[in-house]
């Protein structure tokens, strides 16, 4: 939490409205994303109850357990979700397009679908259930004592797919809607309160004759707006019994078909409301602008879903119960790079966020007082000069960069910067002065072509963010030492990983 | 007046309760005390014994919790099966994580002595048992739901662990059986760190019980066996946790709470808690104490959502959670605050650090805002 969303925050709270924390939008949004409300019975690990599912706001799917204490009706469940979320996934196999990979001589070519799949869950625990659907599923056998259908395990490889990738900030596979909401906009409540979905709802979009903070506590009676899941409220469980109780007592087949449809037409009821959230949700956020590094980061998820995919055709071993010491290393190791680079990238497409890095010192504005279009120093080589023009800034504010930092300008991110000189100026400002290299279209002389040096009265703004930073290097996975366990083997399932006693 | 300074102190926080019979103090309520120690309400709340849960609805707060059906049925089910054949899948446990000798496997049911279930007399036949054992008089493995004491700010608490095993190479255990699950060898990190906390005020309770007993305490663990189901199965699956860090938070905690006391002294004379009176005169006996409100509240205490309108009302800081409250040093209000940022108050000298960056803060949101 930043000072600037302290300010926003505190804002709201007065005004009753959310305020904004972001100018664009960060995550991709798919023009079809998958939608999926989950609910669970109370008191289990993961026993699928109901969910309302699919790519359409105004067909969602319907899948309910009546009896979630049996195993095969839970397996059932999981089959009717695989229908709809394969089916899903193989209209994502679209056509390929080229794209490359490495530098230099390791550079090669590979070809990458034109679209992934989107998976949507109304909030964080939608995630983590998820996850623990995709163990449950991912690791069963087809055939033997307590054979599935094929299309489970297959489904729990894909929900795996998506929970591993949710760690990462720069994929937009799977995404939760309370986080996505949170990210753009600041309520005048606590962020455990904006967990709730409904009642951050209210702030973002609260109804005509109310305000934000009304409207959020008529949204926390779980009779209106019942629970977005998985967990259920507790209220509700009781009803629920009840007629459970009636269904397994039913005389006959058509007396439990009619307790049935009761159950059915009762978690209908529970998740429809988040469901409605959830494409209202998807609307406020399309409205937001896109940021100018959301359409590469989705590249990168249709290069990991094509991938995936390959992985599957060619061997379809489904994720280990954990990760060896070797796969967690280099997954840490990504998802560190990944973080560091989505902010570097959420600040250079949005002033809003690089304002925070402004706060701190790590970057700053200012004007354009002067430049030095003609400037040479000596080179590497003995005698040589090279072309190093310089500008000089004015800010009204401190700064806190030292001379000899390198700096980035999202007005020009192929050009390095480097900071000469750091005056403090009578009153608050500071005068920076910095040499420029690169970003002039392969120019080695004077003058700069028209728009790669700033010209004098332009807004600029400096930051040691880089998003381009390259990542850090570990060994291929094949080349692991011996020191370190030698090359991981792939997770082998055993029979033990199937036979999970159930009662 | 010199007649309330004489009162014990126990009699004037029943007084408070009135003629309702008192709440029990439970683990759970010990640990939620000491989730926000600050609290001076949920303080003598507890120590009075009041029913937090009643008093919320008199005060027009039904509390929003309560347990599915579901998890409860749950919850005796794994109860019934971890004990289920003579302990059997208790003593499997016992032997993996503590190499208990197999001929060891004498239990004892606390739950009642000779058909009486009465707390005191369990209580006492547990004293009983543990200074056999501990003495080497008597040899059992496993103590079912024993019951132990503790003294929580003034007042007797009795407490129930799920199960107490006798000295395995040389130390006593405290056992809890637990419903939720441990995937892959990983449970639920927030349900863990609850479950310690109880583990450490019954740890707490048993080194009591040795004290008064004049029995060495290095007898007793400072490990717990936690037993919850494995995977998605039902089978029990049991691991050691240890307690040190729990163990010396509590005392810390349970040192400072004899201060329920002094605060329930302090209430003027005609104050109330008894939950049979009007709901105005609650009000005003509740809002004598001070709370200390934070959106945590809101997941454990009953009377969280009478607190949080309260903090609405003089716009803690505190109620937007504690990024907000850190960004505001020594500012009490956010009303305080945006005037400050308005330039309607200025700060005094020690906010005027935090408030200036509060107000570049601000500045900036509106110059970017502009920009893009």
């Amino acid at each position: 939490m930043s000072v600037l969303s302290t300010v926003a925050t505190i804002t709201a709270s007065h005004t009753g409205r959310a305020e904004p924390l972001t100018t664009v939008r960060h995550q991709h949004l798919d023009e079809q994303p998958f939608v999926l409300v989950p609910l669970t019975l109370a008191g289990e690990a993961c026993a699928p109850l109901a969910a309302l599912a699919g790519t359409d706001p105004e067909r969602p799917m319907l899948l309910t357990v009546r009896q979630p204490r049996n195993r095969a009706e839970r397996f059932r469940f999981a089959e009717r979700l695989a229908t709809l979320l394969l089916a899903y996934i193989d209209g994502c196999r679209t056509e390929t397009e080229p794209y490359t990979v490495g530098r230099g001589k390791e550079k090669e070519e590979r070809l990458r679908f034109q679209r992934a799949p989107q998976l949507l869950v109304p909030n964080g625990e939608g995630i983590a259930y998820v996850r623990l659907l995709g163990r449950l599923t991912r690791l069963r056998a087809t055939e033997g004592p307590y054979a599935v259908d094929p299309s489970v395990p297959a489904l729990g490889k894909w929900l795996t797919w998506f929970a591993d990738l949710a760690e990462f900030p720069n994929s937009g596979a799977l995404l939760a809607m309370t986080r996505l909401l949170a990210a753009n906009w600041a309520t005048g409540q606590s962020s455990s309160e904006d967990s709730h979905l409904a009642s951050l709802f209210a702030w973002i979009d609260p109804p005509e004759d109310s305000d934000g903070a009304r409207a959020a506590r008529e949204a926390e009676d779980p009779a209106v707006w019942p629970p977005a899941g998985p967990s259920t409220d507790p209220v509700f469980d009781r009803t629920l019994h009840a007629l459970m109780t009636r269904y397994d007592d039913a005389s006959d087949d058509r007396g439990r078909e009619a307790v049935g449809r009761q159950i059915d037409h009762e978690l209908s009821g529970q998740m429809l409301p988040t469901w409605r959230l959830m494409w209202r949700g998807v609307e406020l956020l399309r409205e937001l602008p896109e940021g100018a590094h959301v359409p590469g980061r989705w590249d990168l998820d249709r290069r990991w879903f094509s991938e995936y995919v390959e992985y599957l055709d060619a061997d379809g071993r489904p994720q280990a119960r954990r990760d060896q010491a070797v796969r967690a290393a280099r997954r840490l190791a990504r998802l560190e790079d990944a973080v560091t680079r989505f902010e570097a990238e959420r600040a250079f497409d949005d002033p809003l966020v690089m304002a925070e890095y402004e706060l701190t010192g790590e970057a700053f504005t200012g004007t354009v007082t002067a430049r030095d279009e003609d400037r040479f120093i000596p080179g590497d080589r003995p005698g040589s000069q090279v072309w190093r023009p310089t500008i000089v800034l004015r800010t009204d504010t401190r700064v806190g960069l030292a001379v000899g930092t390198e700096v980035k300008s999202p007005a020009r991110p192929g050009q390095e910067a480097r900071i000469l000189e750091v005056r403090q100026e009578d009153g608050a400002g500071h005068t920076v002065v910095l040499q420029l290299k690169g970003g002039f279209a392969r120019k080695r002389t004077p003058p700069a072509p028209p728009g790669t040096l700033a010209e004098t009265g332009e807004e600029l703004t400096y930051t040691t963010l880089n998003p381009t930073a390259m990542p850090s290097v570990l060994p291929d996975e094949e080349n692991t030492p011996w020191t370190h366990g030698g090359p991981p083997q792939p997770y082998e399932p055993t029979d033990e990983d199937a036979e999970e006693t159930w009662e | 007046m010199p007649s309330q300074q004489s009162e014990h102190p126990d009699d004037r926080l029943a007084r408070l309760r009135g003629p309702q019979p008192p709440q029990p103090y439970t683990a759970r309520k010990i640990t939620a005390l000491t989730a926000n120690p600050a609290c001076a309400r949920r303080a003598v709340l507890d120590a009075a014994g009041v029913d937090k849960a009643l008093l919320a609805q008199q005060v027009g707060y039904e509390p929003r919790f309560g347990q599915s059906p579901f998890a409860l049925a749950r919850e005796q089910a794994f109860h019934s099966l971890v004990k289920w054949g003579s302990y059997a899948e208790l003593i499997r446990l016992l032997r993996e994580q503590l190499s208990v000798p197999v001929a060891e496997a004498h239990v004892t049911d606390l739950n009642e002595v000779g058909g009486n279930t009465a707390l005191h007399l369990r209580e006492r036949e547990t004293r009983r048992l543990i200074a056999h054992v501990a003495s080497g008089q008597d040899i059992r493995l496993i103590l079912d739901r024993p019951v132990l004491t503790l003294q929580v700010a003034g007042r007797t608490a009795y407490l129930e662990p799920d199960a107490l095993t006798h000295r395995i190479e040389g130390k006593f255990h405290v056992v809890l059986i637990r419903s939720f699950a441990a995937i892959d060898g990983q449970a639920n990190p927030t349900a863990v760190a609850e479950a310690a906390k109880q583990a450490a005020v019954y740890v707490l309770a048993l080194h009591r019980a040795f004290e008064t007993a004049s029995l060495p305490t290095e007898q007793i663990s400072h490990e717990f066996l936690l037993v919850c189901p494995k995977d998605f199965s039902n089978r029990p699956y049991g691991r050691l946790i240890d307690l040190r860090q729990e163990l010396d938070a509590l005392q810390f905690q349970l040192s400072r709470l004899r201060r329920a006391e002094d605060l329930a002294a302090q209430l003027p004379g005609t104050a109330t808690l008894d939950t049979a009176r009007s709901a105005g005169e609650l009000s005003s006996s509740i809002e004598a104490l001070d709370a200390s409100y934070t959106p945590s509240c809101l997941s454990f205490c009953e009377m969280a959502r009478y607190c949080r309108d309260e903090a609405d009302g003089c716009a803690s800081p505190a109620r937007l959670g504690s990024g907000v409250r850190n960004d505001l040093p020594g500012i009490d209000s956010t009303r305080t605050a945006l005037d400050y940022l308005d330039g309607v108050a200025a700060p005094g000298e020690a906010e005027a650090e935090a408030v200036d960056l509060l107000r570049a803060a601000a500045r900036l949101r509106r110059l970017r805002r502009r920009a893009a």
